[in-house]
């Protein structure tokens, strides 16, 4: 009975993961054709033994040395991962003050601030993207008030630029990098830093040499809950980038909805996940050292 | 412990203090946490800072290491005025009563914590922490992490990290308040063992008065943010100036009546007719409210009416067996009850009392202490 139910995440991870990702692969490795589905070959258990054989002979990976051709791909993924790493630098930067200053806070409003952090969960994500085109276009709230206040004369182009998809990947994923890092810091025994400037730290000194160290396992896992995702972020730069906006997700769902290439969008989709794999399995890996550390 | 012979500097008009602590106070909004404190703590002395929680030992402490200024008053350190003087500034060090070891730091670098922020050269950083960690005999320890430790090893990790500076003052808040009882009575003598071999003036905060007995040349009995007394263990134990240091320290019996004639003894009318007499503490008045405090280890139990100049009757009502001593808990016939501890040093079966036997209770004349109601 008992084997049965720890049998269930292992039969999920089975049908929702192992399968899509074994079809998609497989569609990589086939040939574009107008016809439904729109590639070939498809598989044909009728023709049997024979049938398997030639399906398999005709699977190639011509697919992933187009990629390599069209200088498009491989820009993308570049650009994608550079858009990336700085908005999760930028969210670091961002949420880890948050963090902070919720850890500090009295006991008692603790729950509020995280509640105000979870919030935005509440409303759905593309909503939230979308309030971001009324702050950021030429009439929006933020060029009307710049221009009220005088700043500007003429409205700034802040929607369609890189900025703003900067902006976006910055708030829909503040939380995931606050959460984490909140976590680290609230555990800290704040004795240990008057422990450090009894034993001679100037408080500035004794962030670096205490907090930070007691706070860098949940900047980790902070930077790669928003890397991960924001690497291969669609909705965002396509709401809110402009034509520069090259990034993978976007290729992506062009290949698929626009060329309907399946082929190449699906060997599009295994490099992304290949490039993804060894931040995960670095992520995985550094949970396991703390798990050891007893931390 | 320091020798009494030996070690009384705060008896000697000529020694000078390390610690001068002048009128302080402290207040948290409405509430007084220290209430105009003056007090001088000398040079390796042991000094405990006594008394129930919330009392403000732990606030005095952290106005020594610079973690709360005082709202009044000065305290000067080996005659430096400490006003505005930040902790890391400071030639005091704290031992932290959660311990506050670094858990990111091996011992080793937990030791070397406040030498690294003093730009020592290594050698003389490793040369100090191999020091330190054979004085609390932690060598073995030194790559471990904090949370590899037990409860009595961290206790010696943060007492070696707060020594590692040599600092000219120590201060241990409840050092010893998470180590079980056995732990905690070998630790207590660790300490003076080691306060003795560094000549470190130790001021220690504690709830436990046995504790404070145990290694103090000196204690501090505070109340709601003051002094209630200072004097030595022996002094505080024997004559302690009020009835509640009497109460707190240790097990004492009350006894309340009125004063009779006062010299060198008291004498308290209690019961009609009946007197007791005892030493006389400070400012007895003849006619006054007073209370006879006497230590049940001073009291005689007999079944034949006894000699002594104190004698009351009684009849045994319960009685507690420890082992190496008895404690027999005695309703007099006028009332009040009275605790009788008496070592046992026959068998358990030659023992001569039983419950709701009649028995005499006696003590000397100078056992006791009349204390002013």
């Amino acid at each position: 009975m008992l084997r049965a139910f720890t049998a269930i995440p292992y039969a999920w991870l089975v049908v929702l993961f192992l399968v899509p990702f074994a079809i998609v692969a497989k569609i990589s490795l086939s040939d574009y054709a107008i016809s439904i589905p729109p590639y070939t070959p498809t598989l044909d258990l009728a023709a049997g033994w024979e049938g398997v054989r030639a399906f398999f002979s005709e699977l190639d990976f011509e697919n992933f040395v187009f990629l390599t051709e069209d200088e498009l791909y491989w820009k993308a993924y570049l650009s994608s991962l550079q858009i990336a790493i700085l908005s999760t630098f930028l969210t670091l930067c961002v949420g880890f003050p948050i963090a902070y200053g919720m850890a500090r806070a009295p006991e008692e409003w603790r729950p509020a601030l995280m509640m105000l952090v979870i919030l935005p969960f509440w409303t759905s994500f593309l909503i939230r993207v979308y309030a971001w085109i009324g702050i950021l276009a030429n009439e929006g709230f933020l060029n009307q008030f710049l221009m009220w206040i005088g700043v500007i004369s003429e409205p700034l182009q802040m929607l369609n630029t890189n900025t703003a998809v900067y902006i976006g990947i910055v708030y829909t994923y503040l939380p995931f990098m606050i959460l984490p890092v909140y976590a680290s810091l609230e555990r800290m025994d704040p004795s240990l830093l008057e422990a450090a400037e009894d034993l001679g730290c100037s408080r500035m000194s004794a962030f670096w040499h205490v907090t930070w160290p007691l706070a860098r396992p949940g900047v980790i896992a902070g930077c790669f809950l928003v890397f991960i995702p924001a690497v291969g972020e669609f909705v965002i730069p396509s709401l809110l980038g402009g034509s520069g906006t090259l990034m993978i997700g976007k290729v992506l769902w062009e290949e698929f909805f626009n060329n309907r290439d399946w082929p190449v969008a699906s060997a599009v989709a295994i490099i992304l996940l290949l490039i993804l794999i060894v931040p995960i399995v670095l992520f995985q890996r550094h949970e396991a050292k703390e798990r050891e550390a007893g931390r | 412990m320091v020798d009494d012979k030996a070690f009384h500097p705060w008896d000697d008009p000529t020694a000078t203090p390390l610690i001068r602590i002048e009128h302080i106070s402290k207040r948290f909004g409405d509430f007084t946490a220290i209430d105009d404190i003056s007090l001088g703590i000398y040079p390796k002395e042991f000094f405990a800072l006594l008394g129930p929680s919330g009392c403000g030992k732990t606030t005095l402490m952290r106005m020594l290491a610079g973690f709360e200024t005082p709202s009044e008053g000065r305290i000067t350190i080996d005659g430096a005025d400490m006003a505005g003087v930040p902790p890391n500034k400071r030639a005091v060090n704290m031992m932290f009563q959660s311990y506050a070891l670094f858990p990111h730091l091996s011992v080793w670098d937990n030791i070397a914590f406040g030498l690294k922020r003093d730009r020592l050269d290594k050698d003389r950083v490793a040369a100090r922490v191999d020091e330190m960690l054979k004085l609390t005999q932690l060598g073995k320890l030194a790559r471990r992490k904090p949370h590899q430790l037990s409860g009595g090893q961290r206790q010696r990790v943060a007492l070696a990290r707060a020594m590692a500076k040599a600092p000219k003052l120590l201060l241990l808040d409840e050092p010893l308040g998470a180590l079980d009882k056995k732990l905690r009575q070998e630790t207590q003598f660790e300490l003076m063992d080691i306060q003795e071999k560094t000549g470190t003036t130790f001021v220690i905060v504690t709830h436990d008065q046995e504790e404070a007995m145990t290694v103090a040349s000196r204690v501090a009995v505070m109340n709601h943010g003051e002094l209630i007394q200072v004097d030595t263990p022996g002094r505080i134990y024997e004559a302690p100036s009020s009835i509640y240091v009497a109460d707190f320290i240790g097990d004492v019996n009350l006894i309340e009546g009125r004063v009779g004639a006062v010299g060198e003894l008291a004498e308290l009318n209690w019961a009609e007719g009946r007197s007791l007499k005892g030493q006389a503490g400070p400012s007895l008045e003849p006619g006054q409210a007073a209370t006879l405090a006497i230590r049940p280890e001073k009291i005689a139990i007999s079944r034949e009416e006894p000699e002594a100049g104190n004698r009351v009757k009684g009849r045994i009502v319960d009685i507690g067996y420890l082992g190496n001593l008895s404690t027999y808990h005695v309703k007099l016939d006028e009332g009040p009850m009275i605790k009788c501890e008496v070592g046992n040093r026959s068998r358990l079966a030659r023992r001569d009392f039983t419950w709701e036997d009649e028995v005499w209770l006696s003590w000397t004349d100078t056992a006791g202490l009349v204390l002013s109601s």
